[in-house]
């Protein structure tokens, strides 16, 4: 399914990951770029590009003003040049000054012209809460993206899986925002806040290969089987919702969808109609979330299959309050009171 | 402090609201505008300091006077041929707009924008530029594409969205797009293409290309966002970019001093951020050449970035959408101090004697049986509204590479409405003929 290259495997965290396919895929073409605020000399708040402006020079990797407007509109139009843009977001909470440059520009050039120019753009961008971020650095706006037509959306959930989606998505021609999980950036998460946090080492997907491959776009990964329920979920709830299945020895499907849009509908109609139970988990507000959208197709596609009503598990319609995080995420409790009532059906 | 008692003293603050001097029935007077004498204006190294040229954000370059007559630093000494290649374009643009406004009241399309009177804006730039510099036009550079060599049967195709429309039929008449001619594709949404340019640019420096960017927007739309951010990126990465602010007086009903007008000039927005401003007679043709052919110098020689503001006026409506007697005076073009800047250069032309009346009229004539020769051409290819001239497929491709399930699925649905309620069969059962 995949092609990885002969070469000697690390274990990496998710920063590290991305790190190492920013690496690999300005080594391998001219035209990637990467530009984005503090992302050059200093590597990114994140550090996910660390080394590299010193590694490929000033003209490949460098720091942009704070507009995330000028960031966008110049990436488009270092795409319609011919290059292949990586322009990083700090947080996906400051994306909205971009917007239009990604919904009436990037999204709409290859249709609007006709594929005379394209927008061969990777958008990278932190997302989701979990490190007492506030309103303005916690923020999912992932379903702004899935509604738009002309993007792809990936989220990662992994660093073996943020390095593989990150190369096909830089490779892909076709306007992509990669929304990275900052929560899990150095370690998977259990939704327990309060206990104590376990690296990347410990799990199987930080055995990253250092050198170049890809996962496809638009692919699911199963990420464990069960016959009574299935859960959809990405990001930082594939774990938290891994968590909980294997704590309370519950007997479900587990998939992490990787691609919101487009979607993987195969693997998720399959598993439904094997398990006749369906339940959602995203952390982003609830009124008019990917979750809803999820549900819709489920509803659609599986509707004969149904033995209880889709459930969702999700944030609240809130902003993203600062000393109530944990009340405001969707942790265990959320989640295993909703597979109680899917359930009891 | 200031006490509630002081406070009771004080004036009460005002809101400014701008106002247009003339609307419709006010009788048009624009004695006060200031118009710099031809020669009076210096024409610096095109290495200058921004900081040591900011008086020409607020002066006006001209080359030709109201006589015709060429002269002052800022005369780019054209050959005649040149010149009489800018006039016949100038003219050709013209009857092309006159053409595709009326086919717009003939309801055989839904949207026209002319360029009446801003010929010049576009037409010389077009020639001061090398071919393969890329342009991000607004909406009323055609004149560019024609000057380019874009065939107008495409022009014409697109503006019908017809079946041989080559963006499908999915764009507002004359948002064309052609990488092949360097001309990007327009955007209905304003100065988004600003940032774009100057993202364009910084790639053709770090590629070490020989190439620039030149970008097109109206006073009005200086107030974008996109506008600012593409200044401030312009300056920091020195980008070799021309940025061109048509101010043609009037943004569909606002006229310029809601953009802020009232206040400085617009080439004076690039003074703040370091960039080489200068402010043209955009009824000039031979001036807006001059100053193209420095920033375009300037830019090459990895010098920066030009913002240029091209002092013009809109002789027509926004759009074939607006009726400008509605919210202007109606004698504003025919008082505008700065003249036509097509009858301007066939002055300038005749002068010298390299033109005349008569071969100007021939001229005419030519260009009129061209344009309505290609314009019947064209509505052989369909026209907008009658029939559908695009397979339902093309509806769904091209927004990705590859379609994926999601929008196949879509398509499938559409082909089978088509089916239903479009089938040719059923509508000649009917003895109804198009749909």
């Amino acid at each position: 399914m995949f092609e990885v290259s002969s070469d000697s495997i690390k274990t990496m965290n998710m920063i590290e990951a991305i790190n190492s396919a920013l690496d690999n895929m300005l080594e391998r073409d001219d035209n990637v770029v990467i530009l984005g605020e503090d992302i050059g000399y200093f590597g990114g708040v994140f550090r996910a590009t660390a080394n590299l402006q010193e590694k490929y020079g000033k003209r490949r990797v460098f720091d942009t003003p704070i507009s995330e407007n000028g960031i966008m509109g110049v990436a488009v139009g270092m795409g319609a040049y011919g290059m292949r843009p990586v322009p990083e977001i700090q947080f996906a909470d400051y994306i909205y000054p971009g917007l239009d440059q990604i919904v009436s520009e990037a999204a709409r050039m290859r249709y609007r012209s006709a594929a005379d120019f394209i927008s061969p753009l990777t958008i990278r961008t932190p997302f989701g809460g979990g490190i007492f971020g506030g309103q303005t650095h916690s923020q999912s706006p992932e379903s702004l993206f899935t509604h738009m037509s002309g993007v792809k959306t990936i989220i990662p959930a992994t660093p073996y899986d943020a390095k593989g989606l990150l190369i096909s998505a830089i490779e892909d021609n076709d306007p992509v925002i990669f929304f990275e999980p900052k929560r899990i950036y150095n370690g998977p998460f259990t939704g327990y806040y309060d206990r104590p946090v376990e690296p990347w080492s410990k799990h199987d997907a930080s055995q990253v290969p250092e050198g170049y491959y890809k996962i496809p776009l638009g692919k699911a990964n199963v990420v464990r089987e069960g016959e009574g329920l299935t859960i959809l979920a990405y990001g930082t709830m594939v774990h938290v919702v891994e968590a909980v299945v294997k704590e309370q020895n519950i007997d479900a499907d587990v998939i992490d969808l990787r691609t919101l849009l487009p979607l993987d509908i195969e693997t998720i109609e399959a598993s439904v109609q094997k398990t006749g139970r369906c339940l959602i988990v995203h952390e982003a507000t609830r009124t008019s979330g990917f979750g809803a959208e999820l549900s819709a197709l489920v509803q659609e596609r599986c509707f004969y299959h149904l033995e209880a009503p889709v459930e969702r598990v999700t944030g609240f319609d809130t902003p993203y309050p600062h000393s109530l995080e944990w009340a405001y995420f969707p942790g265990p409790v959320r989640i295993t009171t909703a597979i109680e009532k899917i359930m009891k059906d | 402090m200031l006490s509630d008692l002081n406070k009771q003293n004080l004036p009460r603050l005002n809101l400014h609201i701008p106002e247009p001097q003339f609307r419709p029935g006010d009788e048009a007077d624009f004695s006060d505008i200031k118009i710099e004498e031809v020669g009076t204006t210096t024409r610096p190294e095109e290495n200058v300091a921004p900081i040591d040229i900011q008086h020409m954000a607020t002066g006006l370059i001209r080359v030709l006077d109201f006589d015709g007559h060429a002269s002052g630093p800022w005369d780019p000494k054209l050959s005649s041929e040149i010149k009489l290649r800018m006039l016949r374009e100038m003219v050709q643009v013209r009857i092309f707009d006159d053409r595709m406004f009326r086919a717009q009241r003939q309801g055989k399309t839904s949207f026209y924008m002319k360029c009446t009177g801003e010929e010049a804006t576009s037409i010389a730039p077009a020639l001061a530029l090398a071919d393969d510099d890329m342009v991000f036009p607004s909406y009323r550079q055609q004149g560019i594409l024609l000057s380019r060599g874009y065939p107008m049967l495409d022009m014409m195709n697109q503006i019908y969205s017809n079946r041989e429309d080559t963006l499908k039929g999915r764009q507002l008449p004359i948002m064309y797009s052609s990488s092949e001619h360097s001309f990007f594709s327009i955007s209905g949404n304003l100065a988004t293409q600003y940032p774009q340019a100057v993202g364009w640019a910084m790639a053709s420096a770090a590629k070490q290309d020989t190439r620039i960017a030149a970008v097109w927007c109206g006073e009005g739309s200086t107030a974008e966002g996109d506008f600012h951010c593409a200044l401030t990126f312009a300056a920091v990465y020195n980008a070799p970019v021309i940025f061109n602010v048509i101010n043609n007086q009037w943004a569909i009903s606002s006229f310029s001093g809601i953009a802020g007008g009232e206040r400085a000039t617009f080439a004076a927005r690039g003074l703040g951020y370091g960039i080489a401003s200068l402010r043209v007679d955009g009824n000039d043709p031979l001036a807006v050449y001059a100053a193209t052919e420095w920033a375009a110098n300037r830019a090459r020689t990895n010098n920066g970035p030009t913002l240029i503001e091209h002092f013009t006026y809109r002789a027509e409506g926004h759009s074939t959408s607006d009726d400008p007697s509605s919210y202007r005076a109606a004698e504003e073009y025919a008082k505008w101090p700065l003249g036509d800047p097509l009858e301007r250069l066939k002055q300038h032309l005749i002068g010298e004697g390299h033109w005349d009346e008569e071969r100007h009229e021939a001229l005419q004539q030519e260009l009129d049986a061209q344009v309505r020769k290609t314009q019947k051409e064209a509505e052989k290819n369909g026209i907008l509204g009658h029939g559908m001239h695009q397979e339902f497929e093309t509806m769904f491709e091209d927004v990705f590479e590859e379609m994926p399930w999601h929008l196949k699925e879509q398509m499938e649905l559409s082909l089978a409405e088509k089916e239903s309620k479009f089938s040719t069969k059923k509508k000649s059962q009917k003895g109804t003929s198009n749909v």
